[in-house]
């Protein structure tokens, strides 16, 4: 029996900008490819690879799936990661 | 939800729709916010021309929805109304209108205070500032 080495499965987020960092990267939805272990506070740093000038505001929260989540929170297979700068509804 | 009425449209937001809804006879408070554009000079980019609110759609409701169930457990409203308009919102007009109805006034005005103070906080809807002479989203400038 042979150990085969470890498989990198990438998964595929869906990530949602909005307001000015929307504006910023062109783009309100993007699809970024992970490693197979990766959790929620992995993304601002792979996002901006793919985006360097991408503005952070300060407050900025992430969601997943329509909900608000910690940075340790691991994701899934088309898991819809949401950016969510601070908000001014109302 | 029988008794909660959640919208964000671009249509101009109608209050007479939101009071109709949560009048009933055992409230007998009805407590109305209504969030209107205010007219605005900025030293650089002059006067305001109109605001332009975009959301997350699917969580907004989600978001709004929590709030309008921690309202109900608190003071026990008998039905809420909440309306947000989207896109351009020309000055003097609603952007949001809240309408809580209760038993007692006093519980209507602490709830619609909570989500109107609640919404401003987690609820993923942005403004952007269309000024004479520039743009700007309000995430930019917090």
């Amino acid at each position: 029996m042979l150990t085969s080495a470890p498989l990198e499965y990438p998964l595929i987020i869906r990530i949602r900008l909005f307001a000015h960092m929307a504006a910023h990267a062109g783009a309100s939805a993007v699809t970024l490819e992970m490693p197979a272990d990766c959790r929620l506070s992995d993304i601002p740093a792979a996002l901006r690879q793919q985006f360097p000038d991408l503005p952070w505001p300060a407050g900025t929260m992430l969601a997943v799936n329509q909900e608000y989540a910690p940075a340790a929170h691991p994701l899934k297979p088309n898991d819809e990661v949401a950016i969510i700068p601070p908000v001014s509804g109302g | 939800m029988a008794d909660l009425d959640i919208q964000l449209t671009t249509a101009p937001l109608n209050p007479l729709a939101l009071i109709a809804f949560v009048t009933v006879p055992q409230a007998g408070g009805i407590d109305l916010f209504i969030g209107t554009t205010r007219a605005e000079t900025h030293p650089t980019l002059g006067q305001l021309q109109h605001l332009d609110y975009a959301a997350y759609h699917e969580m907004a409701v989600k978001e709004l929805t929590k709030l309008v169930q921690h309202a109900r457990e608190k003071w026990s409203t008998t039905k809420v109304a909440l309306h947000h308009r989207l896109g351009p919102v020309p000055i003097g007009e609603a952007s949001i209108i809240i309408a809580v109805s209760c038993p007692h006034r006093a519980d209507a005005f602490a709830a619609c205070r909570y989500l109107i103070d609640s919404l401003k906080e987690t609820v993923p809807i942005w403004k952007k500032e269309v000024y004479a002479r520039s743009a700007r989203w309000q995430a930019e400038v917090k």
